[in-house]
């Protein structure tokens, strides 16, 4: 590799050929501002349009100010990243961007999390010297996100996203200068675009442009009605994450201490959304299982692989670009939805309940979880399984509302029969966890022996497209496991190609899975914390004393009283669903 | 075969065919016909002369008669005058507005004088929808010539010694950029014409597409020929519908008589050439910009390097030439470099296009030597300034550049020294203005156009931009401090010190030229609420003058507001709170009773 | 169509096609050419200037010589009809009379050619506007 040597702010450093002047700045310690610039580097997602012009540097030699986020170093270079011309410039460049934006920080939901914020701090801006018209747009709420383009900057983080990184294509600039702004196609609403709700979008936004819809006011009515049994369920990945709500390092495991806080919070039943997870492997494994033997049988009708179906965004992806191949994932609810089915039926009763004075509650690392619950297949005469759901984000906003010192609760532990959960539930939380986990369950379903070793390594990592084969006693099964919709697409395609050997196939829309969802605590960019989120949904696992899904006693329980066995009647009714062809047709009609 | 012994070249540009010079071309034909001289007289549709002003032209050949604003009812009269008796038909010459003497050959007219025409050399001789008239205008020889004699170096070293610079405004070395791309490895390259004209104004781009399509067709062959790209792509707005339709055909031609497509002449290399649309957009000019549109993308630039030699279209080696650029190209080749560097001044060789237009007696489209002084354009060329009113400035490479004065006038224009007086050569554009414009206006045109064309990508220009507009209207509100001059001035320094592509970093232009040279005009509207030169209708009001006033009505009659009391034989008043400062009042008034206060 | 094939085929087809445009790229530069004019107002054609003005431009191309003819109206010399000015390079026009094919054979021969005079001429008897100027 050649080596190249340059000087920044009077000081010699040595890079690689190929080099930006941001990551060479970056290696003497000098951190150039940016807005529009993002690098998830293991997720290997780089985006630098040189947009927002923050991180612009002098060059000698040069007639005009260059972004650092794009320009490479030459050899010989001298930069300077604070002289009086970049500073000015600076300023002066942030300040036409506030002066397009709105003044509501105090009531912003981003308020506290928002780059341009942090920015306007860094630079001392204390007043805006061109005051003029402001962009406005018409508001967007859809049933999950919350688009308010009166406060994007145009750093376009979402669309790379949208487009490259999920491939969903619905996010991308329209109408020119001033105007010009991120929407769908035709300025339609999420709601009328091919939006799968995965959230990336509002992952990686620097401001308040995009949000999640917000349910916690809600959610306080609701816990303050007597005549409600509010039920909570938490996602595998959220006690993964929320302690970096509190200052806590990040990959720092808060379970307990979430459990003690939803507990004050007046919850009356604080349930594991793991418990449903450890429901869906025996569901989803049972399925898996089937379809195998079958196949392996030499049954022609049977279609492998078997994909996965627990991830919203995923499953309204191929309802919306892949509707012909519907019938190749599982059938299986995902893990909130079955939590809900059986907290309202089997639950229910047995706290003599009624259906209706029940609210179930999620929460979720997701913003597809909240239209999940909206989906009508998963209610029942109009009450929905799934009240609502919150995001982590959501969850640490609501403590902090409500007084608690986050840090010095208590560990307590969740709430029985829902409360219980296994290591394979847990690490539905990471990509490669699903399968993981149902493959824990299928092994020794299969063969009848009991798995030496449970850790299956070469399921794990960050790579976009991972594929592993598992020896069941013999019979070698085919493993692919994708995250991030650009990698499924890819893996899809393959499948229609009819180049596919692989047997069963998880999938999670998310870049890392769960714990890298879009209603996490934001990462800024930074994919060093979803690597330590990703160690932690593995520490957790690891310390369970049960691991597989089907050793879990209350899931063994809830099949003897309630469901009979996997894929019963009963177990289709509450547990599975069925898929729709969303492929929209009425792209040019409104 | 008939034997022509007359040729009525009858102009086919945009300009003319909108006043109706396809019908007169009709009606010449059928005239003809019924006179029996369709064997004698061939009646032909050519591109643009240029002489838009005096459109539409129709030239007889062979006595070089040049007939003026030509009406398609003239037809008959130019047959039976000129093609019978051979008498011209006087009423159609051209009036020198200076000396008021008819003037039948072009050559004579001081509009056409100190033209050398290159790049439209065709334009106006010959029929663009037909390749035999481009072939025996030395068509394609060139081509030939480069492909079977000379190797892809030997050929680029022409064009390095040629001196020729890119005409769509930022003057690139043209041998130069074919030699990076030659040089760029790569499976698959192309050669991409921008003919995404947007300099508001100018035209030449569509009068050569229209004029000599195959010229361009031609050198894009050489440029494939070069840097080893077998296909070319022209991005042509889609607003030029006929230099599409032309472009069509020619393309047609060159593929039937096999100069494009394969082993064109036996030299065992192939190219083709497709046209892609824009939509228009100014942005599109920019070649990244440009690309991503013919990519399907949104017409956004992004950040050179990668340059499009290394990168450009689907991420291949791509070289990228407007269209005046390439319409030079295969005369060069014919002439040979030496000729071709001749003409113009040391470092800007050859001719420039300009769209002459604004407060001016002759506009139109002009092709002049590198070196010519903005005088010689402007008061020769261009007939010098309507109604006799005076010189105030001239405004040159449309949004990009910047206002000259008095003062620059006799320098000589080039490339090199219209950036040093603070404007640009940019693709042609030229607005001469008078006593009665304001130079504040003028910079509020200006950006009004680039906040509409900004694409909005980099903040400094997307909103920038917007703020330089809403500032320079406040002056011309008379609402501006001189606090908010400097906040102007350190913004335009902003806006170009760190825009992405060259729109947002020439945006400014305008307005620092104006600045620079006009600043007194805006310290008048920002300390006096004085607007100097009568128009900004918040500065000004319309009075009446009471000792010229003799009480006629005319005033009154014509105000569109009733906002004008006064009985017959009285004196008139004007009532400032309703008076829209339309103008009317001023306009119909015999007794200079009105006046701009 | 049939295609061109290769660079000699591209030049002749050129050479077929110039007299297409010749008429305008001559006309350009006059100057340097002889011009030749034939009166065709209604004396003139009646005379059969007509013939004259065909038999002119094909000989003319026969012949190789680089001229431009075209016609003009009634010179005022209407009993001498046909009549045609011939203006050579660098020199004043002379207008002949009574110009039918031989004659005008004789022109291209002996003026045109050599420069010699032939019979015929009429005198100039006036100035034209123009010439004032």
């Amino acid at each position: 590799m050649e080596l190249i040597k340059l000087n920044i702010d009077n000081r010699t450093v040595e890079v690689e050929k190929g080099t930006t002047i941001f990551h060479a700045a970056k290696k003497l310690g000098i951190e150039i501002p940016t807005l529009c610039y993002m690098n998830l580097g293991d997720l290997k997602i780089e985006h630098k349009p040189g947009g927002c012009r923050v991180c612009v540097v002098e060059v000698e030699g040069r007639r005009n100010l260059a972004p650092a986020c794009a320009t490479e170093c030459n050899e010989g270079m001298v930069v300077h990243t604070h002289s009086v011309r970049v500073l000015n410039a600076r300023k002066t460049v942030l300040e036409l961007i506030l002066s397009d934006h709105p003044f509501d920080c105090l009531i912003c939901a981003k308020s506290g999390t928002c780059d341009l914020q942090d920015m306007a701090i860094k630079m001392g801006v204390r007043s805006i010297p061109f005051q003029g018209e402001k962009s406005t747009y018409k508001p967007d709420f859809s049933p999950a996100i919350i688009r308010d383009m009166d406060k994007c900057i145009m750093c376009r983080r979402c669309e790379t996203m949208c487009n490259d990184f999920q491939t969903v294509g619905v996010l991308s600039g329209i109408h020119r200068g001033f105007e010009a702004v991120v929407a769908p196609a035709f300025e339609r609403d999420l709601d009328h675009s091919e939006c799968t709700y995965c959230g990336q979008c509002v992952a990686v936004c620097p401001t308040g442009a995009l949000t999640e819809v917000d349910h916690t006011t809600q959610l306080i009515r609701d816990l303050a009605d007597p005549q409600k049994k509010v039920v909570v369920q938490t996602a595998p990945a959220v006690r993964a994450a929320l302690g970096e709500a509190f200052g806590l390092e990040p990959g720092t495991l808060v379970t307990g201490k979430m459990v003690a806080a939803l507990r004050r919070l007046g919850f009356d039943y604080v349930f594991d959304t793991d418990f449903a997870a450890d429901l869906t492997i025996m569901e989803e494994g049972t399925e898996l299982l089937d379809r195998l033997t079958r196949f392996l049988g030499g049954d022609k009708e049977v279609k492998l692989p078997m994909l996965t179906s627990c991830c919203p965004g995923w499953v309204n992806f191929f309802e919306y670009h892949f509707p012909d191949m519907r019938d190749i994932p599982s059938t299986a609810r995902s893990p909130q939805q079955m939590f809900g089915s059986i907290a309202k039926t089997y639950f229910a009763d047995k706290i003599e309940t009624r259906r209706d004075e029940m609210v179930v509650v999620s929460v979720m690392p997701c913003v597809a979880k909240k239209y999940e619950c909206t989906r009508e297949e998963f209610s029942v005469d109009g009450n929905p399984d799934v009240d609502y759901s919150i995001s982590t984000r959501e969850l640490a906003t609501l403590i902090k509302r409500t007084n608690m010192d986050f840090n010095s609760l208590p560990e307590e532990d969740f709430d029985k029969p829902m409360g219980e959960s296994t290591g394979a539930g847990v690490i539905f939380g990471a990509t490669g966890g699903v399968i993981e986990a149902a493959v824990r369950t299928a092994y020794e379903v299969h063969t009848g022996k009991k798995l030496e070793k449970i850790d299956f390594e070469q399921l794990r990592g960050l790579e976009g497209i991972r594929s592993a084969s598992v020896d069941f006693d013999g019979t070698q099964i085919n493993i692919g496991i994708a995250h991030g919709l650009g990698h499924a697409r890819e893996l899809l395609d393959n499948i229609k190609a009819g180049k596919s050997d692989f047997h069963a196939i998880e999938i999670m829309a998310c870049p890392g899975g769960c714990i890298g969802g879009g209603g996490q605590p934001l990462h800024h960019g930074n994919s060093a914390i979803i690597k330590a989120r990703q160690k932690a949904i593995y520490q957790e696992d690891a310390g369970k004393a049960i691991r597989k899904s089907h050793e879990n006693p209350h899931i063994i329980k809830l099949y003897e009283e309630f469901l009979g066995k996997p894929m019963s009647e009963k177990a289709h009714q509450l547990l599975h669903t069925h898929y729709f062809d969303k492929k929209r047709k009425d792209v040019l009609l409104d | 075969m008939a034997k022509f012994n007359m040729h009525m070249l009858v102009c086919a540009g945009t300009g003319c065919r909108a006043s109706s010079s396809d019908m007169l071309y009709e009606n010449l034909k059928k005239e003809l016909q019924e006179q029996g001289l369709e064997n004698e007289v061939q009646v032909v549709e050519t591109g643009c002369f240029g002489f838009c002003e005096k459109g539409p032209i129709v030239k007889v050949i062979p006595d070089n008669t040049f007939y003026v604003s030509v009406e398609p009812k003239d037809a008959k009269e130019i047959v039976a005058e000129h093609a019978i008796k051979g008498r011209q038909v006087k009423r159609l010459l051209y009036t020198d507005p200076v000396n008021k003497q008819q003037i039948s050959d072009s050559k004579g007219m001081g509009f056409y004088k100190k033209q050398i025409r290159i790049a439209l050399r065709n334009c106006g001789l010959i029929d663009p929808e037909n390749i035999d008239e481009y072939l025996a205008a030395d068509g394609y020889e060139a081509m030939g010539r480069v492909m079977t004699e000379m190797t892809p170096e030997e050929a680029i070293q022409v064009m390095i010694d040629s001196g020729l610079r890119g005409r769509g405004g930022g003057g690139f070395p043209t041998g130069i950029k074919w030699q990076i791309a030659s040089k760029v490895e790569g499976e698959q390259k192309y050669v991409v014409c921008n003919a995404d004209e947007g300099d508001p104004g100018a035209f030449m781009d569509r009068s050569i597409l229209e004029g000599d399509p195959h010229s361009v067709l031609e050198a894009m062959v050489i440029n494939g020929y070069c840097i080893g790209a077998d296909k070319g792509l022209i991005y042509i707005r889609a607003e030029y519908p006929l230099a599409i339709k032309r472009l069509k055909i020619a393309i047609k031609q060159a593929r039937e008589l096999g100069l494009l497509g394969k082993d064109i002449l036996g030299s065992g290399f192939n190219f083709d050439v497709e046209i892609r649309y824009g939509a228009g957009a100014f942005v599109c000019g920019e070649e990244t910009a440009l690309i991503h549109s013919m990519e399907g993308e949104r017409g956004e630039p992004t950040f050179k390097p990668p340059f499009p030699a290394q990168s450009g279209y689907l991420g291949m080696p791509t070289n990228v030439n407007n269209v005046e650029t390439f319409a030079n190209i295969p005369v060069i080749y014919n002439k040979g470099a030496k000729w071709f560097s001749q003409i113009g001044t040391e470092k800007s060789k050859g001719t420039k296009v300009f769209a002459l237009a604004g407060k001016i007696n002759n506009v139109g489209l002009i092709e002049v030597p590198m070196g010519i002084t903005l005088r010689e354009v402007i008061f020769e060329i261009g007939g010098g300034i309507k109604d006799g009113k005076k010189f105030k400035a001239v405004q040159t490479g449309g949004p990009s550049g910047g206002c000259l004065t008095e003062k620059h006038l006799d320098t000589p224009i080039d490339f090199d020294n219209l950036v040093a007086a603070g404007s640009m050569m940019g693709s042609g554009g030229m607005i001469v203005m008078d006593e009665d414009d304001c130079m504040v206006s003028v910079s509020k045109f200006y950006l009004d156009f680039t906040v509409e064309e900004s694409c909005g990508k980099c903040s400094p220009c997307r909103i920038g931009n917007k703020r330089l507009y809403e500032q320079l209207e406040k002056i011309t509100k008379g609402q501006a401090t001189t606090e908010d001059l400097d906040n102007l001035r350190n913004l335009c320094g902003v806006i170009r010190d760190t825009s992405l592509c060259g729109l947002g970093q020439t945006s400014p232009n305008p307005v620092i030229s104006t600045l620079d040279n006009f600043y007194d005009e805006y310290l008048a509207h920002v300390e006096e609420e004085r607007c100097p030169a009568g128009s900004c209708k918040d500065l000004i009001r319309y009075e009446v003058i009471p000792e010229n006033c003799v009480g006629c009505t005319a005033c009154a009659r014509n105000c569109p507001v009733n906002c004008i009391a006064g009985e017959r034989k009285q004196l008139h008043t004007i009532d400032q709170s309703l008076c829209i400062k339309c103008g009317a009042c001023l306009e119909k008034c015999k007794f200079n009773a009105i006046a701009i206060i | 169509m049939t295609k061109i094939k290769s660079l000699a085929d591209l030049k002749k087809k050129k050479d077929d096609l110039q007299s297409k445009i010749a008429l305008r790229e001559k006309s350009d530069k006059p100057e340097g050419r002889v011009q030749v004019k034939v009166a065709m107002a209604t004396c003139g054609i009646a005379s059969g200037s007509k013939d004259v003005m065909e038999y002119m431009v094909d000989e003319m191309d026969k012949r190789n010589i680089d001229a431009i003819v075209t016609q003009t109206g009634c010179m005022g010399y209407c009993y001498a009809e046909p009549t045609i000015e011939v203006r050579l390079p660098g020199q004043e026009p002379v207008v002949y009379g009574y110009v039918d094919l031989k004659k005008a054979d004789e022109i291209i021969e002996k003026y045109i050619r050599n420069g010699e005079l032939v019979d015929g001429i009429i005198p100039v008897n006036y100035q034209t506007i123009e010439k004032n100027k």
